[in-house]
């Protein structure tokens, strides 16, 4: 047992008082959860502490909430890991989640926000005609690889730190676009191209994210709710021939040749890149609104004024032959949580397999998520 | 007032298939849930789902093997409906979306589960159950139009009408306070499990026994109650569930000396015996010194012989449970294990439509007992049927519905809910904590009405439960506001577990055999003679409970000895 200071976000709405914090000290196993620590602080000590929660281990979805200001899931949380982000003064904050209205303590309005966005996007299957007397045959695959949207639990916690949403609260959103995917991705689905003209054309919709990764981050999931946005896109580019409003997909185009060409980011090619080469007219504008982001990285010392000019990398063959690999299919592979791993076992020849090994950082899952992060 | 043909409590997969099936007949439905929708406790079903849906299997040999599990308890007319149903179900839920896992082909794959004679469960990697409940609250949301949801309503009581009959009920919006009677033509309570009863438990902290309760409260009897099953795989320390898809998929048990002791119990099926003679071996195992872990009071599971590729990608929920909360890479070494509460095949007693002895109400899913379960489960068998007894209780309510006038309904219970409320708000500080009586409560079942149980276990569980009883009416709560007040649900909560342990303790002290879950080691053996009938616990107007007995439906199986 380790005692361990609770710091909760409180709020009365009934009290008219403003929001304050209150502190308890519980005594739990280290490798317990923030929400075991919040429920042994009510069972015993307060019992007008609120906070949703049901299951306990991660699956209901009730308990998402901020632990030291980042977003995820109470049960999720282990003690030890919630002392070792704390500040110095060693106490764990837990506050409600972000960009949600608070109706009392660590409770929020999901329904004002996260499901009025879940409505928002068709969210049903339109099953192609005519319907099966069986099941729809469909690949393997297709069917494993919308289980990771699936997986969506609906805590928002993506939400909760969403970037776009923050500037833009009519953002569709990163749940509810992962969502989308769900359909998008599955070929029982015969709507794929009116959801994504929907949702192209929305201002609010999939062109409307910035890629902050926030949402990544604090799946428990391991959903990635960007990654969905990203082949949305992707599917609505190269397969309807939707407009992109926002330059995303050449963006990310100059992100795979970027690495190709060097191995790893070489960051300074990257946004003269995305609008197509360092001297392309469109690119001056472009350019001149970035450099703050260029000066930021230089001061981060990401990078250095002779890296910016010069090309020190080279792309080492373990990246090669990812691409040659990942290039030489015949079909649009997509990187998927629960096919993680598996690559290599998959590899029609044993070479192939061992280059994928080989290029594989251990323990780190193809699609960049540690193994898993759910 | 709020006024429904059909008016569904509870809104895990046997609410919701119940209002979608009552909804298609065209009569007006509202669904009630205590947490929004896809929290409830069906989410965390993680097998699977059984149909004979291969063309090679045949729904008689499912219903032998459910018969065979049931310790041939369960009522065969009730489970003939269910496996010959099971099939189309489940092609219905494929076509509203459910991801179900392929086979090479392109068709439904099929997962060995135990006490299955063959590949029977279909499956969504390991979130089966969130998958089905994910996809049925997109079919709600789609007909939003006509199914009403009050999601954050805690039902408090059933209400009846003079003559009776179930009218409606009283609930509470969690986020406001605010109290309010619904009436309804028919009620289906879909309220879910008691498993907080005990202590620990693989149910969720919402799975307090409040439809159970409410039910016998109202007068209509309950059924089948001694029967607890014991999940053979849930973690030593929290009681978390490793799925039985481990096992299905060829994990092995093992005892301290490196055994698989499961050739000593079930020869043939070794790992996949039904649940109650799993958690038998490995009780057995542990009680005789062959335990694991720290107190020995463990078995190891053993999931790395499962290739990695498949755990990857069939057993991912597990995966993670073993690492975020056992700190275990499942992949790579054996896993603790130990006997743990998990279902209560007993509930309301209902008939093959889902319709109860009281008139208008009627019960589906893990609150009720229809019964297909008998004295013990089969795994994949409860989301089935959630599922079938959901929509034949949402048919039937609706035509009953459809057919008659809308009651007229009092507020009476409402004024009783409301002071029962301000009862509870105003006590002094006096008394017990709630969540101390909880613990005293789980703590003592999970001693005395566990795997193994006898004559004076039994007794002391009653003595105490009658006690907690007596404590619990002046048990206090800290927070005195309308909003959010889960304080006072809890001691609500209480009293409903307290209903559900009282029943519990008294059929088991009934039963004086042994037979699927229920094990008497005073009564060692099986007594085909005596009690091969199911015993019903109703209130009857009275504080103790008054017990009865039922037939067993018995079609084409006769009791057989059980053997796996
Ligand atoms: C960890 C775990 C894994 C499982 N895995 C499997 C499996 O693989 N296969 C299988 O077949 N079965 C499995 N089961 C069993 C199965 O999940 C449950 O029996 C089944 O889901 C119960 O469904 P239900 O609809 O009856 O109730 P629930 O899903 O529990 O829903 C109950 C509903 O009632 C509502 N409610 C309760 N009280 C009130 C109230 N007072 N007022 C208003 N609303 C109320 C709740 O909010 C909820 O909406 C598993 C169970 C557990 C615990
Ligand atoms: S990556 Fe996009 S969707 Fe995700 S949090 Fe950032 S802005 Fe929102
Ligand atoms: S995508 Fe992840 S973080 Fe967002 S709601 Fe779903 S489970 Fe939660
Ligand atoms: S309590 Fe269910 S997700 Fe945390």
């Amino acid at each position: 047992m380790a005692e361990f200071k609770l710091k909760i976000r409180r709020y009365d709405p009934e009290s008219g008082a403003a929001p304050y914090w209150d502190e308890h000290t519980v005594d739990l196993e280290p490798h317990r959860s923030v929400l075991e620590g919040i429920l042994q602080a009510r069972n015993e000590k307060d019992g007008s502490i609120g906070v949703r929660c049901s299951c306990r281990a991660a699956i209901c979805g009730s308990c998402g909430v901020r632990v030291n200001g980042k977003p995820g899931l109470a049960c999720h949380t282990h003690l030890d890991d919630a002392l070792a982000s704390a500040g110095e003064d060693g106490v764990i904050e837990v506050e409600p989640m972000g960009n949600m209205p608070i109706i009392k303590d660590l409770i929020v309005d999901m329904d004002a926000v996260h499901w009025k966005k879940i409505q928002r996007v068709t969210p049903w299957l339109i099953g192609k005609e005519p319907v099966p007397e069986r099941e729809y045959i469909v690949s393997r695959e297709s069917m494993i690889d919308v289980t990771q949207s699936m997986a969506c639990i609906q805590c928002g916690a993506c939400v909760s730190d969403c970037l776009s949403m923050e500037v833009d609260p009519l953002f569709v959103g990163p749940a509810a676009l992962a969502k989308t995917y769900r359909f998008v991705g599955d070929p029982r689905d015969a709507a794929h191209e009116q959801r994504l003209k929907d949702l192209g054309e929305d201002k609010h919709g999939i062109y409307d994210c910035t890629h902050c990764f926030k949402c990544i981050e604090a799946c428990p999931k391991g959903v990635a709710p960007m990654n969905q946005i990203m082949r949305l896109r992707r599917i609505a580019g190269n397969d309807f021939h939707i407009k992109d409003r926002n330059n995303g997909e050449r963006h990310e185009m100059a992100f795979v040749n970027n690495i190709e060409k060097n191995g790893i980011l070489h960051e300074a090619d990257l946004l003269p890149d995305s609008y197509g080469g360092k001297f392309h007219p469109r690119a001056v504008p472009e350019l001149i609104a970035s450099l703050p982001i260029v000066v930021t990285a230089l001061l981060r010392r990401k990078m250095t004024p002779g890296k910016a000019l010069l090309h020190p990398h080279k792309a080492p063959d373990g990246v090669k032959r990812i691409f040659e690999v990942v290039e030489g299919r015949e079909e649009r592979t997509e990187f998927n949580l629960y096919i993680s791993g598996t690559d290599a076992d998959n590899a029609p020849n044993p070479e192939v397999a061992e280059a994928i090994e080989a290029a594989e950082p251990a323990g780190v899952a193809p699609d960049g998520s540690e193994g898993s992060s759910a | 007032m709020p006024a429904y043909d059909v008016l569904i409590i509870g809104a895990g997969l046997a609410g919701q298939r119940a209002a979608l099936a009552a909804a298609k007949t065209g009569a007006t439905v509202a669904i009630l849930s205590k947490v929004h929708p896809v929290r409830s406790h069906s989410v965390a079903a993680a097998g699977g789902i059984n149909a004979a849906i291969n063309p090679l299997d045949d729904w008689r040999s499912h219903a032998y093997d459910t018969i065979k599990g049931s310790d041939f308890l369960g009522d065969q007319d009730a489970i003939e409906i269910m496996c010959r149903e099971a099939p189309a179900e489940v092609m219905w839920l494929e076509h509203a979306g459910v991801t179900f896992h392929r086979n090479e082909k392109g068709e439904m794959d099929l997962r060995a589960f135990g006490g299955a004679s063959t590949k029977r469960t279909a499956y969504v990697a390991d979130i089966t159950g969130q998958a089905l409940l994910h996809v049925l609250y997109e079919q709600l949301m789609k007909y939003h139009e006509v199914i009403d949801r009050f999601e954050e309503w805690f039902v408090t009581s059933l209400i009846k009408s003079d003559e009776g009959e179930c009218v409606g009920a009283v609930a509470r919006e969690i986020r406001s306070g605010k109290m309010e009677s619904f009436s309804a033509k028919s009620v289906i309570l879909a309220s879910g499990g008691a498993g907080q009863c005990f202590q620990p438990t693989t149910n969720a902290l919402i799975c307090t026994g409040d439809g159970i309760a409410q039910a016998y409260q109202a007068g209509a009897p309950l059924m089948d109650m001694e029967m607890i099953q014991y999940h053979p795989t849930t973690l030593a320390e929290n009681g978390f569930l490793i799925t039985e898809g481990a096992r299905g998929e060829g994990a092995h048990l093992l005892n301290s000396e490196g055994e698989r002791f499961m050739e000593k119990y079930a020869p043939n099926k070794m790992e996949l015996a039904s649940r109650d003679v799993v958690s038998r071996a490995e009780q057995t195992e542990i009680l005789e010194g062959r335990g694991v872990g720290p107190d020995k009071q463990g078995i190891y599971l053993d999931i790395t012989v499962v290739p990695r590729k498949r755990t990857l990608e069939a057993l991912r929920e597990i995966v993670n449970i073993g690492k975020d909360f056992a700190g275990v890479d499942i992949t790579r070494e054996p896993i603790i294990i130990q006997p743990g509460m998990h279902y209560i095949m007993g509930g309301v007693k209902t008939d093959i439509n889902g319709a109860t002895p009281l008139e208008g109400l009627y019960a589906a899913g893990e609150v009720a007992c229809v019964s297909v379960h008998g004295g013990n489960r089969l795994g994949a068998n409860s989301l089935l049927d959630t599922l079938i007894f959901g929509r034949r209780s949402g048919e039937h309510a609706a035509e009953r519905a459809l057919a008659m006038k809308m009651p007229t309904v009092s507020d009476d219970q409402l004024g009783k809910d409301r002071e029962m409320i301000a009862e509870i708000l105003a006590r002094p500080k006096t008394g017990r904590r709630v969540s101390e009586i909880k613990h005293e409560l789980g703590t003592t079942m999970n001693r005395y009405a566990a795997v193994y149980r006898d004559e004076a276990g039994l007794q002391s569980a009653h003595e105490i439960v009658r006690r907690l009883k007596e404590e619990a009416k002046t048990a206090y709560v800290d927070d005195k506001g309308a909003v959010f007040n889960q304080d006072v649900l809890g001691a609500i909560e209480l009293d409903y577990m307290l209903d559900c342990s009282e029943t519990i303790v008294m059929a088991a002290l009934e039963r004086k055999e042994s037979r699927g879950a229920q094990f008497r080691t005073d009564f060692p053996e099986r007594n085909d003679a005596e009690w091969l009938k199911h015993i019903n616990v109703s209130r009857n107007g009275g504080d103790v409970p008054t017990l009865s007995y039922s037939e067993v439906t018995i079609t084409d199986w006769q009791p057989e000895a059980r053997t796996y």
